[in-house]
């Protein structure tokens, strides 16, 4: 049964006004990007003469090509790395329920809501200690670290489901537990480790306070930080400015409306089990 | 299971079988399978956690001989009012981060639900997700050129003659913390509404055809269906949503550093001053312990409802 009419028009209506507001910043930094450098343009207007000009020279301007590889680097080392071991965890946690699995559970989940600040300060004086503070490291490392909590917590709630009897049938025909877990488990968990990497480089490359407090570089850190540093340089200089996030923004948004249904899957997700 | 058999049946050789058969079994192996995950999560998050109690106790500029001080730093931001304000900057965001998303999300779900099935509720749930994907800093650009003087809102305000509103929003001191509530709601609003949305794909349809034969408007069904249903999804939202309030640090950042004055300072900013900018690395452990103990406070009673009622 169908609302009435007159419902069926005001809530579409409603809706497409909705889209046309949250769209609006994105055309309004593309317009302004066009105007020419230096000029304080005016809203939405269309610029007289675009100066297509500027995305190239924030893209110089930016370093974009470094940064890129800087951001990519970060991601492909923090990423990989942390599903392999969120995933073992999970699965002794959850599947082997090893001895003591209950308290490391909880010790896990004891980091679920820790707001980064509340460690970032330490991190400093420690990665200083290590020798990494201002390298590529200092963000890698405590970002693998940060996300265990939520990483561990995702894999053991996969692994915790399984059905028993699938490991009993490998067990019955002789397998290791290193055979249990990689030749039978980790393929069985293929949908839920893709998740958790799709979310987990989402974060990475959105990473922005580990990024300004532990890397002084702006052209070693994440797509985020790059963009602070790129903020606090050209805050006056506004086309320049709108023309360097929309460059930064495209990646982003070429994944995001590429693997839409996998993108929007994982964070509801992540925010529904964490 | 096999060692606590064995233990039974063989008392005198007991620890040492059953301890063999605990190497050779998941035990040993097991605890290597989450000791990669388990260092990391020490020396990176736990380590750092305890430091950051440790040096609230401290009174320490980075560099020299730190003091003892005991409680007085925790003592200080109580009673020193602009770091007290920072804790009621946070509230005071959360109304917009969480409650306008939450109440919001639950309206526009609804519409979206009732008269948008097809192409168009696909399409807006796509597009109202958009600013969920990009980086905060992103929004805190896009933002702080839109609410300028001479940004987008400002010229709308003027075509439509309320010209006498203008002014730069983020830089007045009556206007900047809603102003970046306002960035909150825009990035958390699709968020809420798609995780909703789903949520209501859950409840039986049926529910709502005998609600609309009785003559249900849209927002009686609100009302008696779909929040009472919904209490799970709801609940996360408000964490979510609280959290990214409470924690909040690269939009304020990027959009105001916490100004003018300290209406838009919250504890992430305030933090990263104390320490790295005033060089009080005690003071900003003290508030960085409330914090997280700030956040625990709030999530874990959410989390208790969510389970008791469902």
């Amino acid at each position: 049964m169908r609302p009435p009419r007159a419902e069926l028009y005001a809530g579409r209506a409603f809706l497409v006004v909705l889209m046309l507001i949250t769209i609006m910043p994105f055309i309004s930094i593309f317009t302004t990007a066009l105007y020419p450098s230096g000029t304080v343009p005016s809203g939405l207007a269309w610029p007289a003469d675009p100066q297509w000009g500027n995305f190239i020279e924030a893209f110089n301007v930016a370093n974009m090509s470094v940064l890129l590889g800087s951001s990519t680097f970060i991601v492909v080392a923090v990423v990989p790395v942390a599903l392999v071991m969120a995933t073992m965890a999970g699965f002794a946690i959850g599947l082997l329920r090893i001895p003591g699995s209950r308290v490391l559970f909880l010790l896990f989940v004891l980091g679920l809501t820790l707001p980064f600040e509340g460690i970032v300060v330490p991190l400093y004086f420690l990665e200083q200690q290590m020798g990494i503070l201002n390298t590529r490291f200092a963000i890698v490392l405590p970002l693998i670290g940060l996300y265990m909590p939520f990483a561990v917590f995702w894999m053991r709630a996969h692994f915790v489901n399984m059905p028993a009897e699938v490991s009993d049938a490998a067990r019955a025909d002789g397998a290791t537990t290193w055979d249990l877990f990689w030749r039978i488990h980790v393929p069985l968990a293929r949908p839920a480790i893709a998740s958790l990497g799709i979310l987990m480089s989402v974060w990475t490359w959105n990473q922005f306070l580990l990024a300004l407090v532990l890397v002084e570089d702006p052209l070693q850190r994440t797509m985020a930080g790059a963009l602070g540093a790129f903020q606090g340089h050209y805050a006056t200089d506004i086309p320049l400015l709108c023309a360097g996030t929309v460059l930064i923004l495209l990646p982003t948004l070429l994944v995001f409306v590429v693997f839409q249904r996998q993108v929007i899957a994982a964070l509801l997700g992540g925010a529904v089990r964490g | 299971m096999s060692t606590g058999t064995r233990r039974q049946d063989a008392p005198l050789s007991a620890s040492g079988l059953s301890r063999l058969a605990w190497l050779r079994g998941d035990g040993v192996v097991g605890w290597l399978f989450v000791l990669p995950a388990l260092v990391m999560y020490a020396i990176f998050v736990l380590q750092p956690l305890a430091l950051t109690i440790w040096y609230s106790l401290y009174r320490w500029d980075g560099f020299g001989v730190a003091t003892w001080v005991g409680f007085r730093n925790y003592v200080t931001v109580l009673t020193v009012p602009d770091l007290l304000e920072t804790i009621f900057n946070a509230f005071r965001l959360a109304v917009f981060f969480s409650v306008v998303p939450v109440g919001l999300g639950l309206v526009v779900a609804n519409v979206i639900h009732r008269v948008a099935s097809g192409a168009l509720g696909t399409l807006s749930r796509t597009v109202l997700f958009l600013p969920q994907v990009i980086p905060l800093v992103a929004a805190g650009i896009i933002w702080g050129w839109l609410l300028a003087l001479s940004g987008l809102v400002n010229e709308i305000l003027a075509a439509v003659g309320l010209r006498s509103l203008t002014r730069a929003w983020l830089g007045d001191f009556g206007t900047a913390l809603p102003a970046v509530g306002i960035i909150g709601i825009w990035v958390l609003l699709g968020f809420c509404t798609v995780l909703l949305l789903t949520g209501m794909s859950k409840i039986d349809p049926a529910l709502y055809e005998s609600a609309r034969l009785d003559g249900a408007g849209w927002f009686t069904e609100l009302r008696a269906i779909t929040v009472p249903l919904l209490r799970q999804e709801i609940v996360v939202c408000l964490t979510v949503t609280v959290i990214a309030a409470l924690a909040a640090f690269d939009i304020v950042y990027i959009a105001t550093g916490g100004g003018p004055g300290h209406a838009t300072a919250v504890p992430g900013i305030q933090i990263y001053i104390l320490a790295f900018v005033e060089r009080q690395v005690g003071l900003a452990s003290a508030l960085a312990v409330m914090l997280t103990l700030l956040v625990l406070a709030i999530v874990v009673p959410l989390q208790w409802f969510s389970r008791e009622r469902v």
